[in-house]
């Protein structure tokens, strides 16, 4: 793959690598490259008395960040993403390798089902959840009813609902891409496994987990990149009690105007998720990922 | 699906039929992969049908290879042994020797993805040997390759099987690649094993009609038995009666003669024995043999053979045709009903 696109671009070098990449790179540039640059711009400006930003270059925001607060902030969103990375793979994979064995028209129903909560509002689903699990809501009713609790469980506004809400949201985007992969697996190559001698767990460790590694790979970036940097589920299940980088940066641009270290726990975010891809791409390669 | 046929030790047994006539499922069968809805499967004594494909001692190469995309040539090769936990040293040592027994010594690092189809097939082959299976299952293994590459291959598995005395159960539908490998052959329809023999029993003495056509080229007509002299037998057919013979006919039952291309002769007068009355209607040229067509009065096509062209023969010309009694195959008419 490397060899023929070094080939092309020899053939192409006269012209500018702009024209080449085209519209994309004009979008990318437009809504990604200059927000970004401008976001990293900010959070060396100095935070104007009413909220705005004044122009003039400081450190300040970076030395804020070095308090342990942030940092035990960072490190508490980094064990909830990666709590819910982990889960999802462990319910995710199971699931996509049911699908992903089922004839494709049945198939095609399921992935539907699992899409069909995205078709109502996200803030619509989180509702749901709190409804769901308020004190006098219907799970406090049913456990009560079944003698399982003495007294209504609080659920709203704790980990627990925060890491339920991060799990079903991004249950989804961890299974795509896992059954895109299993999918593409050729049950020849399990029958040649066990022709081989091996036994079903055997050739689940050798041959289907390697196989479908790529899916894998794609899910865990597609779940722990955004579940680290969100903040409305956080927010609305969390209820602002419990604090996850994603709100407190929120908070930075919303409610405390403070712009500038909004910017710069932006770039710390950015630096660790570039970290983590970068640590992960070492072990595997970046050119498997399926990306659907 | 109805089969039944003995495999004998360190032979090379072909499955040939046509597609759909269940000769993958049989050997799929016996590797584990479909059940048998009744009765045994047994390898040396020892029943199988109910162990699972990876408590077999049968490895199969598949048709696509199905090698592992993720693993090297060299631990392709090692999956088997790797797996009942022998010790390195030994695994190194006898991957080596497979590769090189099937030519690919060298080939140790690369993936699957870099090599051609017959280098794929040579270490699928490697894979499945190392394990030492008391049979070893071929399914059109050589299949996707072209022609040359083909013909190269049937002769190299053959020598192999030579070598390791190792018993290979290989299904084709290539006729020819049968004839050129096998042992013996069992030629399979609807599930069901029509005739097993030696490939020149198989040739010579079809038992059936369909066995009759299907292997080689052959010309069928259609009788009556009129007359039973010993192993001499008259047949009546729509175009005159011919001489051929056989065992256990009675008069008047229905039955079909088969009579190879190359056996039928021409002739401009009548013979003595039995002739019919043909017309040349053309000429197939098919590079090491001339083909001929020739039409007998109440429409059945005969096809001729022959190493030469003969100059004197024109479309159109009216000969009489004969054939040695001896080569002719006579065959009931229940058995072949196609």
């Amino acid at each position: 793959m490397s060899g023929s696109s070094t080939a092309t671009r020899k053939r192409h070098s006269r012209l500018p690598m702009i024209a080449q990449a085209g519209p994309v790179s004009v979008w990318m540039i437009l809504f990604v490259t200059i927000p970004m640059l401008f976001i990293i711009f900010i959070s060396f400006m100095t935070r104007g008395t009413f909220g705005g930003v004044e122009y003039v270059p400081t450190l300040k925001s970076y030395e804020t960040l070095a308090d342990l607060v942030y940092f035990n902030v960072i490190l508490k969103s980094l064990r909830v993403a990666l709590v819910t990375t982990v889960v999802c793979l462990l319910l995710g994979y199971p699931f996509a390798y049911y699908i992903a064995r089922k004839p494709a028209d049945v198939a095609s129903r399921l992935i539907m089902l699992l899409m069909i909560p995205f078709w109502t509002n996200s803030l619509m689903r989180l509702n749901a959840w709190m409804l769901l699990f308020q004190t006098n809501g219907p799970v406090n009713k049913a456990l009560l009813a079944l003698g399982l609790v003495q007294k209504p469980v609080t659920f709203v506004y704790t980990d627990g609902l925060v890491l339920l809400g991060l799990i079903t949201n991004f249950l989804p985007f961890a299974v795509l891409p896992m059954y895109s992969s299993i999918e593409k697996l050729q049950t020849a190559m399990l029958e040649a496994s066990a022709d081989l001698g091996a036994r079903p767990s055997v050739t689940f460790l050798r041959v289907t987990l390697p196989l479908t590694f790529p899916g894998i790979f794609s899910a865990i970036i597609l779940t722990f990149i955004p579940a680290l940097g969100t903040y409305t589920i956080t927010d609305m299940l969390g209820g602002g009690k419990v604090l996850y980088i994603g709100n407190i940066i929120k908070n930075q641009f919303g409610t405390i105007r403070n712009w500038p270290l909004g910017a710069a726990l932006s770039v710390l975010l950015l630096l660790v998720t570039a970290l983590l891809i970068f640590l992960y791409s070492r072990f595997a390669k970046i050119e498997d990922m399926e990306v659907l | 699906m109805w089969t039944s046929g003995e495999i004998l030790e360190g032979e090379f047994l072909t499955l040939l039929g046509p597609s759909g006539c269940g000769k993958t499922t049989t050997l799929r069968m016996i590797a584990g992969f479909e059940d048998a809805s009744s009765g045994t499967i047994t390898v040396q004594g020892e029943r199988i049908e109910d162990k699972e494909p990876y408590q077999r001692d049968v490895n199969t190469v598949f048709q696509n290879y199905s090698l592992f995309p993720h693993l090297t040539v060299f631990d392709n090769v090692a999956y088997g042994p790797s797996i009942r936990k022998v010790p390195k040293a030994e695994i190194r040592q006898r991957v080596t020797e497979m590769l090189h027994l099937v030519q690919m010594d060298g080939y140790e690092k690369r993936k699957p993805d870099a090599l051609s189809g017959g280098q794929k097939q040579r270490v699928a082959i490697a894979r499945a040997l190392i394990n030492n299976p008391r049979v070893l299952l071929l399914d059109e293994p050589l299949g996707a390759l072209d022609l040359k590459l083909r013909k190269q291959m049937q002769i190299e598995l053959k020598r192999l099987q030579r070598k390791l005395g190792i018993t290979f159960v290989y299904v084709t539908h290539d006729q020819e690649e049968a004839m050129t490998m096998s042992d013996r052959i069992a030629v399979m329809r609807g599930g069901v094993i029509l005739q097993i023999g030696a490939p020149m029993e198989i040739y010579d003495r079809p038992n059936c009609r369909f066995v009759a056509d299907f292997i080689g080229e052959s010309n069928i007509i259609d009788g009556t038995v009129r007359r039973v002299d010993g192993k001499r037998i008259e047949v009546e057919t729509a175009d005159g009666i011919v001489l051929t013979q056989g065992e256990g006919f009675r008069e008047g039952e229905k039955v079909c003669v088969s009579i190879r291309p190359e056996y039928i002769c021409l002739s401009d007068t009548p013979r003595e024995g039995f002739t019919l009355h043909a017309r040349i209607k053309d000429f197939i040229y098919m590079g090491t043999v001339i083909k001929t067509s020739l039409d007998l009065p109440h429409g059945q096509e005969l096809k001729l053979s022959r190493f030469e062209a003969d100059p004197t023969l024109h479309e159109g010309d009216e000969r009489y045709i004969w054939w040695d009694t001896e080569k002719s195959v006579l065959i009931h008419m229940e058995g072949g009903a196609v």
